[in-house]
């Protein structure tokens, strides 16, 4: 499947933005999406391949608009949703919730 | 990309972070002390250093050379440098005549038990639109200016293959031991966007 990912070739996305020094992770919450994943993946309900494809099927301007982490935690929802083990209803309720919490 | 990088992520989005791991964590799909490993293992114990290891091993001990060019990751488990995005390893060597340079077109694949978690740059779009149509404009924005009749190679990762460059040793390290050769790697020049640290520091300085 073609589609906003399948950048080899692309003219016109800007100079590279390189980062001396860089630090694995620039955030928390990156560090807490790459290891919900991975640990999802552990889990076994689906393999890398599914996992790319659910990447992929960002929507192309979100996809090109969002930082990596940030298309890694939307892929993981669209699988857990997908697969019935957790879903976007259940995610909003608990922000909705936290976000009361934290008022 | 850049405005991603450094700038606070929106509230909404470490809520709905902290949402979601909390959930994962009641329904028992995760568990806790699993993602403390996980996330100190990438950030402190696996990355380039791994990598800088088997190249220096590479320049110093020509039957290891032969050993990692023929079957890479068989040579690189030799060091105990298995797993994860690492399963299916190949090893591509500069000389002279062909500099090497490695890219996800796709994603991010990059090979994590020799160079860790991969950059922000090599995850985003514009190093992975042209790495393969215009390498030798890509590494003059690294400062790499090749000359003319060095041949290019641009390898394509894929889930499958991942790819580390084995660059050219630099000059004046005949008597470097494999440590001392090690300082010499970085993880770009294992990417291919740079070349091996010259033992006076400068980077570049064996072309």
């Amino acid at each position: 499947m073609n589609g906003a990912h399948d950048l080899g070739g692309m003219d016109g996305l800007g100079p590279i933005d390189y980062e001396v020094d860089e630090p694995v992770f620039h955030a928390e919450w990156e560090r807490r999406v790459f290891a919900l994943t991975v640990a999802m993946g552990f889990y076994g309900a689906w393999n890398i391949d599914m996992s790319r494809h659910a990447r992929e099927r960002t929507p192309a301007a979100e996809y090109l608009s969002s930082s990596y982490y940030e298309i890694w935690l939307s892929g993981l929802e669209r699988l857990l949703d997908e697969d019935g083990l957790l879903t976007r209803a259940e995610i909003d309720a608990r922000v909705t919730a936290l976000r009361t919490e934290e008022s | 990309m850049s405005k991603h990088r450094h700038t606070e992520p929106p509230s909404d989005l470490v809520l709905r972070v902290k949402a979601l791991e909390s959930l994962l964590l009641e329904k028992g799909l995760v568990d806790a002390a699993a993602l403390d490993i996980l996330i100190d293992t990438y950030e402190n114990k696996v990355g380039p250093r791994n990598g800088a290891k088997v190249v220096a091993r590479a320049w110093a001990d020509p039957a290891y050379k032969t050993r990692l060019l023929a079957d890479a990751t068989t040579a690189i488990a030799e060091f105990g440098f298995v797993g994860r995005q690492g399963e299916d390893m190949l090893v591509v060597e500069n000389t002279p005549g062909i500099h090497n340079l490695t890219v996800c077109t796709l994603c991010s694949c990059y090979p994590w038990p020799v160079l860790g978690l991969p950059p922000v740059w090599y995850k985003a779009a514009p190093y992975r639109s042209r790495a393969v149509h215009d390498p030798r404009g890509v590494l003059r924005e690294f400062g790499l200016e090749l000359p003319e009749d060095v041949e290019i190679r641009v390898w394509d990762s894929t889930a499958e293959l991942r790819y580390l460059v084995l660059p050219e040793r630099p000059t004046g390290t005949e008597s470097f031991s494999e440590d001392e050769l090690a300082s010499l790697v970085t993880r770009d020049a294992m990417i291919g966007v740079a070349k091996a640290t010259a033992p006076d520091g400068t980077a570049g300085a064996n072309t």
